[in-house]
């Protein structure tokens, strides 16, 4: 058995678990987090996406035990309190999303995406950044609007607060 | 326009949830002491059954049971039925082949189950599935549904000679061929629709719970129908009568047609929970998802187009060969018959139509019905036959559809259908303009110079959606009556819940059904609340699939409405002292035309409950029901433009661009509109480019994952260009058409006729892989330095 | 996933004692490729040994020779955002940044990547065409003795690679077609300008591996152009061919991936 010491949405957690346990597992069976979803067993489709130490990995690609001593968000503990996250809002004011398997995944990816790569990003660079994120709904298209309608607005943010 | 009434942008209701991580799909739903199910699969394409020794997985930690296809069938569970009953031309039904959700005997797909594991763990169940030891005889396979027509194919069912399950035929044959023997010119065609694996993002699951002290289970489940799949759950499998069954399906991600279905896997945790006495959960992995979710489409097909001298078409003759794979599933009998050469006649005014389909077993995954079912078929066969003839004659394709397009209605097809109303010159010219269609060689002369192939290609597409009515539908051969209900409930203080028996798994309607009522009663959509998917709330409906839940469940809705409505009214006039007729309501307020006089909506359910001062005779409460048949099929059309760029060198296809021009009748929400149209496109495209279900030829699918299966990405498609241009259907009170299917009908052959076009007018099968591609790029380049 | 017990080492000397120690160990850098293989039961080790958070094994830096090392548990992110790597050798920071996707490359390794050898990774080509040197805890190998075949290497049983070098060159550019459902490489080639001479290796196309392509080097040291490549080739009989493309057409793809790379170096 494995020791899993690590925090999931600022909470330290701490526990047994069989050394096998994917992280997806994890934060899904062993905490209740169910918002991060498991869409593919090829580590491809991006569906549990969650940011560790800031930075977003794929869950089902990664053991608990490999993520022992780090910092995971998931899309539970994206918002601020009742404030969505900015790529939250944008998601739900371009639509770009229908069924919502996949938005845990794009949500976290796009904030990964405009925080690597700055804000005001262009539609091209969006889609290439997408390539580990499979949606089946939405045809992308109101997924790129909405990332690119975030990184705007994260773009005003920081020059408002300069 | 009411602010959040019919063709407001209203933002979704269900959003918060699902970009809060709080959706609730059937994985995410646990239960106490809940065990876990693996299924045994099949790794032959076909193979005897000769046994299964469950001893070494038994003594596996965790394990409750294992339980196989003899048991199955002893406990009387009853066989997996298709729900449409086709006949031969020679007036025979359909051959079907017994398909038992564990097979004890005789296999005939990979992937298909044999047993099942109980076990504490999903990871324990898995284990122990990998040492359960079955006992094969292999036999050879057939893949390709040609190939198993042949008198030497392997058989699958005794059912089923030569593996037809039934040669079909729609139209006049003697018409059709008195019309070619006078034909000026004739375009002759092979085509191939390529077989497609849906791929929702959220793989199938389910939890069944047996309540051995009530007798009554509940069944957590994938489904875009949760009543039908209680209906047949109860009435075929013999798990348990209706009302001893309930059948949730909470939040889906996402269906695409392969969840309308009652798989094995269903039926099985259902059995297995009363046998282990515990609840029981499977969730399928994506590599069994390939093996076992419904493929769709798969036909071979030829066809011939008769053209009289002034360029007419005369008449359209088709044989196809459709691959059902190893057994029938719900409706793969009408996909490939009703729902495909129905739509032969496309936008066309075509006197005489002929079509010939035979449905063929082979040793791989069931076929059913996927995002247009039938539709695409069609479509990409009318729509690359009129292009091919366009081109042999010498014509622009635009100008030789138009000069072919139907332009009075109502309007009878050779083929069954009745086509209420339509413009299609209205789409084909709001494409063309969309695409600067007219402009298009300065851009391909521009293309040219970077050393890029550049084409254009068009697509005038029709489909029936609403499938209707019952009685029509049920002469035809389907085993349901294909309406919509609607229950509005509202509550005293005014707040309303609408329950429908559509299902949304994706597609909105949380916010359009509650955009109905606000367009109805000037109430805000957060006042509404619509509840689906659950069968202990809502009493019955048919569920979500062939774009139905607008032109039919919102017509369901509309109808209760009608009532609410009417009675509010006479609450309101007995209050007010006015009469009914002088009531209106607008605003959430019931007014008495004229005056200042007025109650709010609150006010008059508050009456309606309270009961203490309403009309004469009137029962208390404000909630009506309504069951909604249509009249008629509705009839989406529209144009789709693509243009692509080819790169000889790698042979990879870039779409450079894409429009869809089209009529969905009255629209209620253009955003949620438009998702579905991205959405469909790029199945569409998929189809076009990307996408191919591939067997060898012992029936291994090679393509059994996203390593092999290539879904489209977001690099792989631009964004859209959209033009909306409504004819109102006449046949439903909204005058809604559907719009959940179109992008992905219409799609394909835009792509197809496009990468042909830019290739100097070759044909392509789909997908057109860089490879193919890139073989014809090298034949096309000569030729076209040399012209 | 078979069971298996994870291990995490601080150090290289406790990751050799846990490898020695253990039945049929593994060696756990990124996981982005031995996890998943894991999970459909297509590796069954009895132990994992998690070198990720060794910091001996992780870092970039440049020799005094102008030469950039690697240590074995830096990511495919860190590689392509480096500015040495940048500067020195942009084909390779282009290689690194187009492995996988965001996600993968946050987590896999270099030193993952080539003690895997996947026929159709993208790091080989680098190590190939630039002459990196492979360095373990028991020795170094060259490139060309490194990658044996598909998926096989010169490495002895539980030996740790620690650190990639790669020596300077004055061009560098890789171009890939990827295969369109796993984003792998069907044909990607390096073109090096070294100080010995132009040098190009392909992966993806190959049925052993990688390999060199010494007709299109000698045709650059002629003149580093991409149209001195013509139409040369590999022979197509060499090629892997599979459902996504024959091969011949992998073959093609060799010749236009070259061309473009050297047109971008």
């Amino acid at each position: 058995m494995a020791n899993v010491n690590l925090t999931i949405n600022g909470k330290a957690v701490s526990a047994e678990t069989d050394d096998r346990t994917l992280l997806v597992e994890f934060i899904r069976e062993h905490q209740g987090l169910t918002g991060t979803h498991v869409g593919c067993d090829t580590s491809q489709c991006g569906a549990c996406l969650v940011l560790m130490d800031g930075k977003a990995i794929k869950s089902c690609s990664t053991l608990a035990a490999q993520a022992s001593g780090s910092s995971i968000i998931t899309i539970e503990g994206i918002a601020t309190g009742a404030e969505l996250h900015p790529v939250q809002r944008a998601f739900k004011e371009n639509h770009g999303l229908q069924c919502g398997f996949c938005t845990p995944g794009m949500v976290i990816a796009a904030i990964d995406m405009i925080e690597r790569l700055g804000p005001d990003l262009d539609e091209p660079t969006i889609r290439k950044e997408l390539e580990g994120n499979i949606c089946r709904c939405t045809g992308y298209h109101n997924i790129v609007k909405a990332i690119k309608a975030a990184s705007m607005q994260m773009a005003t943010q920081l020059e408002a607060a300069e | 326009m009411k602010a959040e009434g019919i063709g407001a942008r209203v933002l979704r209701k269900e959003d918060n949830r699902f970009i809060s991580g709080k959706g609730n799909y059937t994985d995410d739903v646990v239960l106490p002491r809940m065990g876990h199910a693996a299924f045994v699969r099949s790794p032959h394409a076909h193979a005897k059954v000769l046994g299964v020794n469950a001893e070494a997985a038994l003594a596996m930690p965790g394990v409750d049971a294992v339980l196989t296809g003899h048991q199955l069938v002893a406990d009387g569970i009853g066989n997996i039925i298709c729900g449409w009953l086709v006949h031969s031309k020679d007036g025979s039904p359909m051959n079907m082949g017994a398909w038992r959700a564990l097979e004890p005997e005789h296999v005939r797909f990979v992937g298909q189950a044999i047993a099942v594991v109980i076990a504490d763990t999903p990871q324990q169940a898995k284990d122990a599935a990998a040492v359960v030891d079955v006992t094969y005889e292999e036999l050879p396979a057939v893949v390709d549904s040609l190939a198993a027509l042949a008198t030497e194919a392997p058989q699958l069912h005794e059912e089923a000679p030569r593996n037809t399950s039934f040669d079909w035929e729609l139209g006049e044959e003697q018409q059709v061929a008195d019309a070619f023997a006078n034909a000026a010119h004739i375009t002759k065609l092979d085509l191939t629709n390529n077989r497609l694996v849906p791929n929702p993002m959220e793989p199938r699951a389910a939890l069944a719970d047996y309540n051995s002290a009530e007798e009554h289970y509940t069944l957590y489940t994938t489904s875009q129908n949760p009543h039908v799949a209680r209906l047949v759950l109860s009435a075929f499998y013999n798990v348990a009568p209706e009302h001893k069954l309930r059948v949730i399906a909470p939040d889906v991600g996402g269906g695409f047609g392969s969840k309308i279905y009652i798989y094995p896997e269903e039926i099985v945790c259902l059995w297995a929970s009363k046998k282990v006495g515990r609840p029981v959960k499977w969730n399928c992995d994506r590599t069994e998802a390939f093996l076992t979710d419904a493929h769709g489409r798969d036909h071979h097909s030829h066809a011939e187009l008769a053209m009289d001298a002034d360029n007419r078409i005369t008449a359209l003759r088709v044989e196809t060969t459709a691959n059902l794979g190893a057994y029938m599933s719900l409706f793969s009998s009408a996909v490939p018959t009703y729902l495909y050469a129905t739509l032969l006649s496309g936008q066309y005014d075509i006197p005489a139509i002929y079509a010939n389909v035979k449905a063929v077993y082979t040793n791989t995954t069931p076929v059913d019905a996927y995002r247009g079912a039938g539709r695409p078929e069609a479509t990409y066969l009318v729509e690359t036959i009129v292009d091919k003839a366009a081109r042999e004659l010498g014509l622009d394709p635009a100008d030789f559809r138009s000069h072919n397009f139907i332009r009075s209605f109502p309007h009878q097809t050779p083929v069954i259908m009745n086509y209420d109303a339509g413009d299609y010159d209205a789409t084909l010219s709001a494409a063309k303009q969309a695409a600067n269609y007219a402009d298009f060689a300065t851009r391909k002369a521009e293309a040219a110079a970077r050393g890029k192939l550049r084409g254009i290609g068009l697509s005038c597409y029709i489909e029936a959606c609403g499938i209707a009515p019952s009685q029509a539908v049920g002469s035809l051969g389907a085993g349901v009556g294909l309406w919509e209900s609607a229950e509005v409930r509202v509550n005293p203080v005014g707040t309303i819940e609408v329950l429908t028996g559509s299902h949304s798994h994706g597609q909105g309607h949380e916010t359009t059904f509650a955009q109905l009522v606000a367009e109805r009663f000037g109430l805000p959509t957060d006042n509404v609340t619509i509840v689906h998917g659950d069968t202990d709330k809502v009493q019955f409906g048919m569920g979500t699939y062939g774009s139905r839940s607008g032109a039919v469940g919102m017509s369901a809705l509309a109808k209760a409405l009608d009532k609410v409505e009417v009675k509010a009214k006479r609450i309101a006039a007995h209050l007010l002292e006015a009469d009914e007729a002088d009531i209106t309501i607008e605003d959430g307020e019931l007014k008495i035309v004229g005056t200042d006089k007025k109650l709010s909506f609150t006010d008059v359910s508050l009456a309606a409950y309270m009961a203490h001062n309403l009309p004469e005779g009137m029962e208390p409460g404000l909630k009506e029901g309504a069951f909604y048949d249509p009249q008629n099929f509705t009839f989406p059309a529209g144009t789709h433009v693509c243009e692509v760029e080819i790169d000889p060198a790698t042979g990879k296809v870039e779409i450079v661009q894409f429009v869809a021009a089209d009529d969905f009748g009255q629209i209620i929400n253009p955003m949620i509109v438009e998702g579905q149209v991205h959405g469909g496109l790029v199945q569409g495209i998929g189809q076009a480019l990307l996408e191919n279900a591939a067997y060898d030829a012992d029936g291994q699918l090679l393509s059994a994952s996203y390593m092999d299966y290539t879904m489209p990405r977001a690099d792989n498609v631009p964004s859209f260009k959209l033009e909306t241009n409504s004819t109102l259907c006449p046949s439903n009170p909204l005058g809604m058409k559907g719009c959940g299917e179109a992008g992905a009908i219409g799609a394909p052959p835009a792509v197809m006729n496009a990468i042909s076009d830019a290739l100097g007018g070759v044909e392509v099968s789909m997908p057109a892989t860089p490879e193919k591609v890139w073989r014809l790029a090298q034949a096309a380049l000569p030729k076209q330095a040399a012209e | 996933m078979y069971e298996t017990s994870y291990n995490r080492v601080s150090s290289v000397t406790e990751a050799a004692t846990a490898l020695d120690a253990a039945d049929d160990p593994k060696i756990l850098a990124g996981g982005q490729t031995l996890i998943p293989t894991m999970k459909q039961r297509l590796a069954a080790p009895s132990e994992l040994v998690d070198i990720r958070q060794v910091d001996e094994l992780h870092g970039i830096s440049m020799q005094a020779d102008g030469a950039i090392r690697i240590g074995a548990t830096t990511t495919h992110a860190e590689v392509a955002a480096n500015a040495d790597v940048r500067a020195q050798l942009p084909g390779l920071a282009s290689l690194a940044g187009h492995i996988g996707d965001p996600h993968v490359r946050y987590m896999g390794t270099i030193g993952g990547s080539l003690a895997n050898n996947d026929p159709a990774a993208d790091y080989p080509a680098a190590a190939l065409a630039l002459g990196a040197t492979i360095t373990t805890n028991k020795g170094s190998y060259s490139a060309e003795e490194f990658f044996t075949g598909m998926f096989e290497t010169a490495l002895q049983e539980n030996e740790i690679v620690t650190a990639v070098t790669f020596p300077v060159a004055q061009r560098t550019a890789y171009a890939k077609f990827p295969n369109p459902a796993s984003r792998y490489a069907m044909a990607g080639v390096f073109v090096a300008q070294t100080p010995s001479g132009p040098r190009v290796a392909v992966t993806g196309a190959g049925q052993e591996g990688v390999f060199r392509m010494p007709a299109m080097e000698a045709a650059l040291a002629e003149n580093w152009a991409a149209d001195s490549l013509g139409s040369i080739q590999p022979d197509a009989q060499d090629m892997l061919a599979d459902i996504h493309g024959s091969a011949e057409y992998r073959a093609n793809l060799v010749n236009v991936m070259a061309k473009r790379a050297v047109a971008a170096a």
